[in-house]
C-alpha cells in the first residue's frame, strides 16, 4: 500500500535531473527532501504528481502502476514555491475547485472547505480576491486547497521559500501543527526544502538529494549526526559544515600548522590524511586559540557569521552575539575537538562524534 | 520646475488633442454642407456660416439609381468580413499560441520559436508581395470577388497578430497554473478552458481589438481582390472621389467608417481603466 519508486531516472537534456532515485514512502508519514537549488527536488515531486514522466524506472502506489495513471486521476495535491492560485476565482472558489471537479455533493464540499479554511486560519476571507491577499495568505489558500482535497499524496515544494523571514518562521510553526493534527493516517506527506533547519524541525524521514542523486536516506536526527559523506554534511548544515584538509598522526590532528589533541572518537582511526569536518557553531572565539584572518563578517539576526582564512583553508564561525569586526583583522579561535568529523579522501564518513561511520 | 513640467504637460496634451480632434470636427462640419457651402468661402459653423443640410448623409443610403452611393451593403460586407475573419483568427490563433507556449515541437531543425516566427513573418512581408499569389489562389479556387474569399485572405493576415499577441500572453501565465489545474483533476482541455482561458481575457481582448482594427482598415486587398459583386467599405469610400469631390458625403462616409473603431476603443478603454487588463496575473 506504499508509494514506491524504483530506479527513477529523468534526463531531458545533457544532465540528469533524476538519477537512479528509489524510495518507499509509507502512509501516515512525513518525508522531507533536502537538497540545494536545482538538485532535482521539484523534478521528483512533479514525477510523483505525474506532471513529468521519467525516462526510466517505475512508480507504484497502492499496488498500481502510477505512471500509467494520468495526473488528473492520481488524486495528489501539490503546493508550489510560487504562490499558485486561480486568479479568476475568489478564495472560496479556489478551494472548492478540485472538489467541484471531482463532483462531490454540495454539503460535502461545504464541510470540507470550512474545515480547511479553519485549519489554515483564513475563516472570513472566503469572498476575497486572490490578488488582495498577502503572499503568506496566498500560500495559505494554496495549502487549504490541497488539504480540502484530502489527497492521499500531498506534495509541498519549498512552500516557505518565497516568504519573508518572520512569516516563514510563523508558517513553519503552523505547518508542524497542521501536519500533526490535520492529516489523516491515510496521507503521505512529502515536503521539499533547501533549509536544513526546516528539515530538523519537521523531524520526518529525510532524503538528501544532489544533482538528481539520492545521497542519504534516514531520520532527520541521523542525517544531522552522521552524514555519510562530505556533500551531505554541507547540504544538511547552514552555514555548511567547515572542511579542513589535514592528517592524523600518533599524537595529534594536524591542519594548517595547527596541532590539536586527538579526540576520543578518533582514537581508533588509522594515521593518514583526512578531510576534517566541524560545524560553524563548534568554532569559538578564544584568546588561547589559533590565529585566523577575517575575510567577511555577516550579522544575521542575533548572530554573527565570521568567514575566516588561514593558509588554504576557509572556514565559517558562528558567534552567538552581534559583534563588529574589521576585515583582515586577526582573531584567535578554538575548535571543539569532540565535535570533529573525519571524512576520508574519497569524502566518505570515517568517524563521527555520534558514533556513525561508513564501515 | 514642477510648475514648468505641469505647464508643458498640459500644453502638449492640449496641442495633441487639437491636432487629433480638429479633423474630426472639420469632417462633422463638412458632412452637413452642400456644394454651395463648400465651394463659396471658408465656413465652419452650421447656421452661422452656412445652412446645414443632411444631403451628404442621405446620399450614403440612397440607391445608385436615385443618384446615391449606397454604402449600406459595403458597410455590412465589411462588418461581416472583419468579424468573421477576426473571430476565426482569434479562435485558431489562441489554440495555436497555447500549443506554442506550452508544448515543445521538434521537426527537423524547426522549433517552437521558428513556428512563431513563421507566423510573424507573414506580417513582416510587404502586402504587395502577397497580392499576386492571393489573386491567383482565389481565382483558382473560384473565390475571387466574394465575401468568403476575403474572409480567407483576412484570416491569413489577422491570425499572425492573434498568435503573436497570445503567445506572448501565455508565456507570462505561469506554467504552474496549468499544472495545478491538472493536479486538481482537470484534463488538459478542461485546464485550458476552465483555468487558462478565463485568465487570458485581457489578452484575448487586445488580440481581438488588433484583429478588428487591421481587418477593418485594410484597403489594399479589398481593392485588389474584389470587382463588382462584392465591395468593402474602404474601397467604396475612396470610390466616392470622382471628377467633382463630394466633400460632404465623403466626410459623412469617413465618419461612419471610423465609428466602429471609436466604439471598440471606448469599450477597451473602459475595460483598461477598471484595471482588469493588467491585474489578472502577477
Amino acid at each position: 500500500m506504499n508509494l514506491i519508486g524504483e530506479k527513477i531516472s529523468y534526463k531531458p537534456d545533457e544532465q540528469f535531473h533524476l538519477n537512479d532515485v528509489s524510495f518507499n514512502f509509507k502512509k501516515g508519514n512525513l518525508y522531507t527532501i533536502l537538497g540545494r537549488t536545482l538538485s532535482g527536488k521539484t523534478t521528483l515531486l512533479k514525477t510523483i504528481a505525474g506532471l513529468l514522466n521519467p525516462d526510466q524506472g517505475s512508480i507504484s502506489f497502492e499496488e498500481k502502476d502510477f505512471i500509467k495513471i494520468p495526473v488528473w486521476e492520481r488524486n495528489v495535491a501539490m503546493v508550489y514555491q510560487q504562490f499558485i492560485n486561480y486568479p479568476h476565482l475568489n478564495v472560496y472558489e479556489n478551494i472548492t475547485f478540485p472538489l467541484v471537479q471531482r463532483k462531490l455533493s454540495a454539503e460535502q464540499i461545504k464541510s470540507d472547505v470550512d474545515e480547511a479554511l479553519k485549519t489554515v486560519g483564513l475563516v472570513g476571507f472566503e469572498n476575497r480576491k486572490i490578488q488582495e491577499l498577502s503572499g503568506g495568505q496566498q500560500q495559505r489558500v494554496a495549502l487549504a486547497r490541497s488539504l480540502a482535497k484530502k489527497a492521499k499524496i500531498l506534495l509541498l515544494d519549498e512552500p516557505l521559500v518565497n516568504l519573508d523571514y518572520k512569516l516563514r518562521e510563523q508558517l513553519r510553526e503552523e505547518f508542524k501543527r497542521i501536519f500533526s493534527e490535520g492529516l489523516s493516517q491515510d496521507t503521505i506527506l512529502i515536503y521539499s526544502t533547501t533549509d536544513p533547519q526546516e528539515v530538523m524541525e519537521l523531524n520526518g524521514e529525510v532524503i538528501v538529494l544532489d544533482e538528481g542523486k539520492v545521497l542519504q536516506k534516514g531520520p532527520a536526527k541521523e542525517i544531522f549526526e552522521n552524514p555519510t559523506n562530505l556533500k551531505v554534511a554541507e547540504i544538511s548544515n547552514d552555514p555548511p559544515m567547515n572542511v579542513l584538509k589535514g592528517s592524523k598522526n600518533l599524537k595529534n590532528l594536524n591542519f594548517e600548522n595547527i596541532f590539536l589533541e586527538i579526540p576520543n572518537h578518533f582514537k581508533n582511526l588509522e594515521d593518514k590524511d583526512y578531510n576534517f569536518g566541524i560545524r560553524a557553531s563548534e568554532v569559538k572565539l578564544d584568546d588561547s586559540g589559533e590565529e585566523f584572518e577575517i575575510e567577511l563578517a555577516e550579522i544575521s539576526g542575533s548572530e554573527t557569521l565570521l568567514h575566516l582564512k588561514r593558509g588554504n583553508s576557509k572556514i565559517i564561525a558562528l558567534i552567538e552575539e552581534v559583534m563588529n569586526f574589521k576585515i583582515h583583522e586577526k582573531v584567535k579561535i578554538k575548535f571543539n575537538e569532540n565535535k570533529f568529523y573525519a571524512f576520508g579522501e574519497d569524502e566518505k564518513l570515517v568517524s563521527s562524534p555520534y558514533g556513525g561511520s561508513n564501515g | 520646475m514642477t510648475k514648468l513640467y505641469t505647464f508643458l504637460k498640459y500644453f502638449f496634451i492640449t496641442f495633441w488633442t487639437v491636432f487629433v480632434v480638429a479633423p474630426f470636427l472639420w469632417a462633422v462640419s463638412t458632412s452637413f454642407k452642400d456644394f454651395q457651402s463648400v465651394n463659396s468661402k471658408v465656413t465652419y459653423i452650421p447656421w452661422l456660416d452656412f445652412e446645414p443640410t443632411l444631403e451628404g448623409w442621405r446620399v450614403l443610403i440612397k440607391s445608385p439609381a436615385k443618384g446615391g452611393v449606397d454604402i449600406v451593403e459595403p458597410y455590412f460586407n465589411s462588418i461581416f468580413v472583419t468579424c468573421t475573419a477576426s473571430l476565426i483568427s482569434i479562435v485558431l490563433g489562441t489554440l495555436a499560441a497555447y500549443a506554442l507556449s506550452r508544448f515543445t515541437f521538434k521537426a527537423g531543425f524547426v522549433r517552437n520559436n521558428d513556428i512563431t516566427f513563421f507566423f510573424i513573418s507573414q506580417r513582416i512581408m510587404p502586402p504587395i508581395v502577397l497580392s499576386i499569389p492571393f489573386f491567383i489562389f482565389l481565382s483558382t479556387i473560384g473565390l475571387l470577388d466574394s465575401l468568403l474569399g476575403l474572409v480567407v485572405v483576412y484570416i491569413v493576415l489577422l491570425m499572425p497578430i492573434a498568435v503573436w499577441i497570445m503567445v506572448d500572453f501565455f508565456n507570462r501565465v505561469p506554467k504552474e497554473l496549468d499544472e495545478t489545474a491538472l493536479i486538481d483533476g482537470c484534463n488538459p482541455y478542461q485546464a485550458f478552458y476552465k483555468v487558462v482561458l478565463p485568465n487570458s481575457i485581457p489578452g484575448l481582448i487586445v488580440a481581438g481589438m488588433f484583429c478588428i482594427i487591421f481587418g477593418w482598415i485594410d484597403f489594399f486587398f479589398a481593392f485588389i481582390l474584389t470587382f463588382t459583386e462584392v465591395q468593402l467599405l474602404p474601397v467604396k469610400v475612396v470610390a466616392l472621389n470622382s471628377s467633382i469631390t463630394p466633400w460632404w458625403s465623403l466626410s459623412a462616409s469617413a465618419l461612419v467608417s471610423v465609428a466602429p473603431l471609436i466604439i471598440v476603443a471606448f469599450v477597451v478603454e473602459r475595460y483598461l481603466s477598471k484595471g482588469n487588463l493588467s491585474g489578472a496575473l502577477k
